[in-house]
């Protein structure tokens, strides 16, 4: 996607328009939806997540939290992962993620709907502490979700390369595709037509309760995580005593 | 002080051995024990082996009389890396405790992140537990991580540790967030040379983490020590609230801010520390856990977790 991706993204989410600015890859402000104002973070050009963006996020949640009560925050992904220099780990990466991760958390807890878009590309630890800590993540359908590239986890994994893309054909496991984390419940819904009226569906329906091995389950593209919950909640208790919060399943014992 | 007990390393104990020495005698309740044969469902399509525990223990247990949940990761299988079942494990323990209200959740973290061999299901369990740390917390229930394994405690995993309340290390720790190794594969041996050995403790381990203010406590190598410091640190942990507040992510806040304006120019650990006004660096490495923590006190950073 060209440099100004988001710009046409955020055209197509708000038609009624927008106060988002880009600095140095960093997207914040405003923008319209129906009545409300939604506070938008975000990054660009598959920017790696470093210390200073990472920090500049948390600042623009809090500013939210304390400014605008229960404003809802949208997040605006595309990133390649967190950067990978001996500076940032140094001054301890891993800290300002969690950061960002934690102020995403105190913002949902304070009664903000947090809801993200994958718009071109997620990774990694970049991911995890953006679009995976929304109430719900969506992706457009071109946008590509993964770990990490097959060359470097053949390398690691020392599974030859043409396997892992033998299995990245079939296995929602291995493929990069945002249809396969719709699967295993890592994405709520991939959005394709009138965007602006999906993403006013998606604040309406947010929910604060993490249901994505529930949902994962439902789909078939994990099919375990949600019975070995189920089965450690009830681990030792007479059978009927299910409590696991918010799913209804039945307590199915793994196999 | 003196030593009533057999010293355990820590570093080389696995994980049941750490459970063992770390916990009161047999009051370890393991749900899902490797007895329950709940295995991946992703490594044999790899031909990679599968362990009947998949990786991680997780039950109910008593630490000096108090009421404990607890994980421990197997740095021998797999790294300690988190799949499907792993994730699944430790976010039953944590939903668990907001039901049965444990005093403390006791994480003995030994991971390097996300199982690459389970990619995106490994990605979005990490994710799963980072939600469950942090609801159990929302709860008022603390969380404790120990990490002192050879393996360090890596990627995501090194994310959700510093989600928890208090994180207590050995100086043998390793807490970061890419490997080393990870960093020179992507940008060459001059951005992060990972044969170096000195210069891999200097960046990730556990003294150069407290003097920065990202864990709580520096403890010897043994178990024994980790039990002394666990127990402080549930007692500690119960005088104030468990959640995250607002006051607290601004301390946190102004922490990394100001990390980055103070620490910006510095190409190495060691300028960091004389920053600090440690006269003498080059003897941080050689000092024992309690000299360094003493040398420590009155120049690292940090604030209340």
């Amino acid at each position: 996607m060209h440099a100004s991706g988001w710009q046409a993204v955020a055209a197509r989410l708000f038609p009624q328009g927008h106060a988002i600015v880009e600095v140095k890859n960093f997207l914040s402000g405003t923008a319209t939806v129906g009545l409300t104002t939604v506070a938008v973070i975000g990054t660009t050009d598959h920017t790696p997540i470093g210390v200073e963006i990472a920090l500049a996020q948390a600042h623009a949640v809090l500013d939210a939290v304390r400014n605008h009560p229960k404003r809802p925050i949208l997040i605006l992904v595309d990133t390649q992962g967190q950067r990978l220099r001996h500076r940032d780990e140094m001054l301890g990466i891993n800290s300002y993620m969690a950061h960002l991760g934690k102020c995403i958390e105190f913002a949902r807890l304070q009664g903000h709907r947090v809801i993200a878009l994958v718009y071109d590309q997620a990774l990694s630890g970049g991911f995890i502490t953006s679009g995976l800590m929304a109430d719900a993540c969506y992706a457009l359908p071109q946008a590509t979700i993964r770990v990490m590239g097959l060359p470097a986890m053949a390398r690691i994994t020392k599974v030859p390369e043409e396997r892992l893309i033998e299995l990245a054909g079939h296995s929602p496991v291995f493929a990069p595709g945002p249809e396969n984390y719709l699967k295993m419940g890592g994405i709520e819904a991939i959005w394709e037509g009138d965007l602006a009226s999906l993403l006013a569906q998606a604040l309406t329906q947010a929910d604060p309760v993490d249901r994505r091995s529930a949902t994962g389950h439902l789909r078939g593209g994990r099919k375990l995580a949600q019975p070995v919950i189920e089965a450690v909640l009830a681990a030792g208790r007479p059978v009927a005593a299910s409590t696991s919060p918010g799913t209804a399943h039945d307590a199915a014992k793994p196999a | 002080m003196m030593q009533q007990q057999p010293i355990h390393s820590y570093l080389e104990a696995n994980a049941r051995e750490r459970l063992q020495h770390l916990l009161d005698v047999d009051s370890l309740e393991e749900w899902l024990p490797p007895s329950a044969r709940v295995t991946s469902p992703h490594l044999a399509q790899l031909d990679a082996p599968v362990a009947f525990d998949d990786g991680v223990v997780v039950g109910r247990a008593r630490l000096a009389g108090r009421t404990v949940f607890v994980a421990a990761q197997e740095g021998g299988f797999m790294g300690g890396a988190v799949g499907e079942v792993h994730g699944a494990k430790l976010v039953g323990m944590l939903q668990r405790a907001i039901v049965e209200r444990p005093q403390a959740i006791i994480l003995l973290l030994e991971t390097g992140g996300v199982r690459l061999h389970e990619a995106n299901a490994g990605l979005i369990a990490v994710s799963e537990v980072m939600r469950a740390v942090l609801a159990a917390r929302a709860a008022q229930i603390p969380v404790i991580v120990l990490i002192g394994g050879s393996n360090g405690c890596f990627g995501g995993m090194g994310i959700v540790a510093r989600c928890a309340n208090i994180i207590l290390m050995s100086e043998e720790g390793r807490l970061a967030m890419s490997g080393p190794e990870v960093i020179e594969t992507a940008n060459g041996v001059e951005e992060f040379d990972s044969r170096d050995r000195a210069l891999v403790w200097r960046t990730t381990g556990g003294k150069h983490r407290y003097l920065l203010g990202d864990c709580q406590g520096i403890v010897a190598e043994s178990i024994e020590a980790f039990r002394v410091a666990a127990v402080q640190a549930i007692d500690a942990c119960l005088a104030q609230p468990a959640a995250l507040t607002l006051a607290a992510l601004d301390a946190e806040h102004l922490l990394l801010s100001e990390r980055l304006v103070r620490f910006d120019a510095a190409a190495d650990p060691l300028a960091i520390w004389a920053a600090l006004g440690i006269v003498d660096v080059a003897a941080i490495p050689m000092l024992e856990a309690d000299a360094f923590m003493a040398l420590a006190a009155t120049h690292r950073l940090g604030v209340p977790a």
